[in-house]
């Protein structure tokens, strides 16, 4: 029996796991948190059951089903709260071919006594998802300006809002779900600003809307966003950006100003505000350390490279979901089908998957179109300031960053990170990787050292304890025994 | 927080525990994050950074950015927004100041 | 303007060549198929250390380099002025410890010889041991204090050299790979072949690390370098608890060992940006960079013997890289006898960037005539230790 292995228990990894087990693989699904869901049905923890949750979210009583399906299923094994912290490659020296070993850390995020288990499986199928993209601006290290997902998992996790008068900004669609999921949670939401204009926005959407049509709930789950803005009486401006946050140990306000097609603000438009928190997120940067850990290669659009069973460049690795290209929650799913199934032995040619396969190819020319609409204008380092924190970890500045690049003249990213920090603290550059980059490109003309800052062979921190424990318990190669370890 | 009386989607009672924070005692339900029962007790920053000493909480809110460091129970560098509350967990806020640059060094930094 | 040398290379090693060579009038062209320091001088550690070696030539070496060192940082800083990021030179000294009784033996009698040679190695009792490291673990068997031992951040020095070379005179070409050699009518090397063209020089100087041995096929010589991997961790911030370099006394066997299986030995050190920085993993596998976890939980166990309070600590990084090993354990320094026009300056092992300094300075003595500081034959390729490895030149 195929023993499939599944990192990620959003949409995608759900999808995945409930088809491989339709093939008869024997499947294991990881997931770092203590719920399934992912980001997307980021949902109250058992503790803090509510009647009326589904109205929270999108297709929440089709995430119930499957999560209790899958875990009512004998054949498939859910762990939570497992954290994969690193994967060797298989063929690699002393180790047997195949997708390699995932090493996992099993216990409470960030705990000191984790225990250690590795995977060896048959195939993997990597669905770890995305986060946030959100772009330096003067302020943005104010506490109370946070992301989008971060006003997200809040509302819908927590049931907390970060703030009374809250601005949301940035670009995308995913704009109107955040201040819907504030507005739902008790949030004056004061104005969504996106940052693309109006042209532009028609430049994606408009062109055949039959697109739209057929992508069918996509279109519903965007007019009832919108319906929503206007229930709830939230300003949607568009060609807007905030440029600066203002505040002494707390955002207090912003600066909204009108940005041109490339995003440099546009004189005379300034605009203050008050707000006591900001939600800004420009898009959203695929978590891809675990496949590139794999060995998995990357396209030049920085995503998995995958073929049409969503298989990888590494044979037994697939990828499914934002990780092959963002594209939203039914992209996700269909990619996640055709993954499990493909992953169990199957053809991405069989009836199966018919359903799947067109849909994958409905969504991904939406999403393409999303992305037409609302890019990242290349003029944003406008807003830039001398003392504008470009990384939060380790404090540095734009001036810093800019006066280190033009005295070492050093065409070396890796260098530079070191030279002057700018990615190497805590995070790892998960949050200013891109950002770092994109400005060290302009600054020295380009760089010339072929790394990136995607690249995190440590997947996610280890207590040096834990590392030095060695492996402290062997997963059962007969995957359909119960867990003991309390997780579930 | 919304209280749970004015909660549209209408939660059932929750379970109460409590936490300190630097020592006060901060109240919260069961299944928050450390970071939730923080936020709820309306603190936005409970870190202070290495350099200059500002404040910093919750940022991404999903795990990434560990801007949210706290001391729990004894151990270093846990990003509350992970980490579920415990009844009687004992957080202690992060600052951890730079070495001191040898004598050699001070005075040749900019910044 | 005709290039007196051209420099294969712009790690650490390059980089301080060119710029010893430029100062002394010389014109100087670096090639490197990448950047400045995008090899192993931005994946090591950034050791100056004379504590493990014992006597010998790579001593002798060490010494030379170390007495370079601070008035080097000194006028870089004036040359390159305070913008320029701190090269965070810290002669911290380096504390090592027999971790088992049966260690302590050998550490002492090693350190005794290493007195001999004019190491400053001061054998500490326990009380002086915990005053120097207070979170040191209390089960050690002797330890020895070289206050010599430093640390530089050597992605920044490779940088900073190669700045000051540039503003010396030194032309850098980066991206520029060499695909071949130029020879002259009797057979000379005259000059390399890149892809934007033909480069010119009466001498090439191979400073390529663990990539030397590729460059000098290209040229028509074989050369015995090889890479040993090498894996380090590092800790996020935390306060500041660890003082100087702390290492294992079994560091010193496996620098000078020949074995290609995994050898570890722990050192540990704070950097300036307060994270913790542990090694050290020597392997033979090639280039093959793949992540082994198996490396690195010998490296937090080993590294835990030390600072048990290290356990809670959390690791959010690894990296790597490639010493450039020498069958004989000494560098090559020097003019190739196989090929008038060939010299070299590479193979430093773990210990390059400290020895940068001081092997520049002998290929700018040795290129130029000059008396050199210390005896350079050692370092020849025409030493007798190497012979056996060497064959000749192409055609």
């Amino acid at each position: 029996m195929t023993e499939v292995l599944i990192i990620g228990a959003g949409p995608a990894g759900l999808a995945a796991a409930r088809a491989a087990r339709r093939r008869g693989a024997s499947v294991v699904v990881l997931d770092s948190s203590d719920q399934l869901g992912g980001q997307y049905w980021r949902h109250l923890p058992a503790e803090r059951p509510s009647a009326r949750e589904h109205t929270l979210h999108h297709h929440f009583r089709r995430f119930q089903a499957l999560s209790r399906e899958l875990e009512q299923d004998a054949g498939c094994r859910v762990l939570r709260n497992a954290q994969v912290w690193a994967i060797e490659q298989g063929g690699g020296p002393g180790a047997s071919a195949g997708p390699g070993a995932v090493h996992v850390l099993l216990g409470e995020p960030d705990g000191t006594h984790r225990e250690r288990l590795v995977f060896r499986p048959d195939r993997i199928v990597l669905a770890t998802g995305a986060h946030d993209r959100t772009l330096p601006f003067p302020g943005w290290d104010l506490p109370g300006v946070v992301t989008g997902g971060a006003a997200q998992a809040l509302a819908k996790g927590e049931r907390i809002v970060v703030g009374d008068r809250v601005v949301v900004a940035g670009a995308g669609p995913f704009l109107l779900p955040v201040a819907a999921a504030l507005a739902k949670t008790g949030s004056g939401v004061v104005g969504v600003f996106e940052a693309s204009g109006t042209p532009t926005l028609a430049r994606g959407w408009l062109p055949q809307p039959w697109q739209l049509v057929s992508a069918g709930g996509k279109a519903f789950e965007l007019a009832g966003y919108v319906a929503g803005q206007l229930r709830h009486r939230i300003p949607y401006s568009t060609g807007r950006a905030v440029i600066a946050a203002h505040g002494t140990d707390r955002v207090e306000a912003v600066t909204i100003a009108g940005i041109d097609a490339d995003w440099v603000p546009i004189p005379g438009t300034k605009r203050r505000i008050a707000a006591d928190a900001v939600c800004v997120s420009h898009g959203f940067t695929p978590r891809l350390e675990l496949a590139i850990a794999a060995g998995c290669a990357l396209g030049p659009e920085r995503f998995v490279t995958v073929d049409d069973g969503q298989q990888t460049t590494v044979a037994g690795v697939h990828a499914a979901g934002e990780i092959t290209g963002i594209g939203g929650v039914d992209l996700a799913l269909a990619e996640g089908e055709i993954a499990g199934h493909v992953a169990a032995g199957g053809t991405v040619a069989d009836p199966a998957v018919a359903g799947a396969v067109r849909r994958r190819r409905v969504f991904a020319r939406f999403a393409r179109r999303i992305e037409a609409a609302h890019g990242i204008g290349s003029g944003w380092p406008a807003v830039l300031e001398a003392d504008t924190i470009v990384c939060r970890c380790e404090e540095v500045t734009y001036g810093r960053l800019c006066s280190i690049a033009d005295s070492t003249a050093s065409r070396s990213l890796r260098a530079l990170k070191l030279s002057t920090r700018a990615g190497l603290g805590i995070c790892q550059g998960r949050i200013c990787g891109r950002s770092i980059e994109e400005l060290l490109q302009a600054r020295t003309g380009g760089l010339g050292d072929g790394s990136s800052t995607d690249r995190r062979p440590i997947a996610a921190p280890i207590r040096l304890g834990e590392l030095a424990a060695g492996i402290t318990a062997h997963p059962a190669t007969d995957h359909l025994t119960d867990t003991a370890k309390g997780t579930q | 927080m919304l209280p749970a009386g004015d909660d549209p989607i209408r939660p059932a009672a929750p379970t109460p525990l409590a936490i300190t924070l630097d020592g006060e005692r901060l109240e919260g339900v069961a299944g928050q994050s450390i970071a939730g029962v923080i936020l709820a007790s309306g603190r936005l920053g409970f870190r202070r950074t290495s350099a200059a000493g500002r404040p910093r909480g919750i940022f991404c809110g999903i795990g990434v950015c560990f801007d949210c460091l706290v001391e729990v129970d004894g151990a270093r560098d846990v990003r509350a927004c992970q980490r579920r509350a415990v009844d009687g967990n004992v957080v202690i806020t992060q600052h951890d100041a730079l070495p001191v640059p040898p004598s050699s060094e001070r005075g040749g930094r900019d910044d | 303007m005709a290039n007196d040398v051209i420099v294969v290379g712009a790690g650490i090693i390059g980089a301080a060549c060119a710029r010893a060579l430029a100062l002394a009038g010389v014109a100087v062209t670096v090639v490197d198929r990448g950047t400045t320091a995008s090899g192993t001088s931005a994946a090591c550690e950034g050791n100056l250390l004379v504590s493990d070696k014992g006597p010998g030539h790579e001593l002798q070496l060490a010494q030379y380099a170390s007495s370079l060192w601070d008035a080097t940082v000194a006028r870089l800083r004036e040359e390159l002025g305070q913008g320029f990021p701190s090269l965070e030179f810290d002669r911290k000294g380096g504390l090592v410890v027999a971790t088992t009784a049966a260690g302590a033996g050998p550490l002492l009698d090693f350190a005794a010889l290493q007195r001999g040679a004019g190491v400053e190695a001061r054998v500490l009792d326990a009380a002086d041991a915990k005053e120097l490291e207070p979170d040191l673990t209390d089960a050690f068997h002797a330890a020895v204090f070289y206050p010599e031992d430093a640390q530089v951040q050597p992605a920044i020095a490779t940088d900073a050299l190669m700045a000051s070379a540039q503003q010396h005179g030194a032309r850098l070409l980066e991206n520029t790979a060499v695909t071949g050699g130029i020879r002259d009518s009797s057979g000379a090397l005259v000059g390399v072949q890149t892809p934007h063209g033909p480069l010119r020089a009466s001498r090439v100087l191979i400073a390529a690390g663990p990539w030397s041995g590729e460059v000098a096929e290209l040229l028509g010589v074989a050369l015995p370098v090889r890479p040993r991997r090498g894996e380090l961790l590092v800790t996020s911030r935390m306060p500041h608890r660890i003082f100087h370099k702390v290492y294992d006394g079994d560091y010193v066997g496996a620098v000078g060992s020949d074995a290609g299986e995994l050898q570890t030995s722990s050192v540990v050190e704070s950097t300036a940006a307060g994270t913790v920085l542990i090694g050290s993993s020597r392997q033979q596998k090639g280039f093959d960079s793949r992540l082994e976890v198996e490396v690195l939980g010998q490296l937090a166990a080993k590294a835990l013997r030390l600072f048990p309070f290290l356990a809670g600590a959390q690791v959010m990084r690894s990296y790597g890289g490639f010493r450039p090993f020498m069958p004989d354990h000494l560098p090559l320094i020097g003019e190739d006898p196989r090929l008038p026009g060939l010299w070299h300056a590479t193979g430093h092992e773990g210990a390059g960037i400290g020895l940068s300094l001081a092997t520049a300075e002998l290929v700018r003595d040795l290129m130029l005539g000059t008396p050199t500081r210390i005896d350079a034959s050692p370092f020849q390729s025409s030493r007798a230790s190497l012979l056996p490895h060497l064959t000749g030149v192409a055609a």
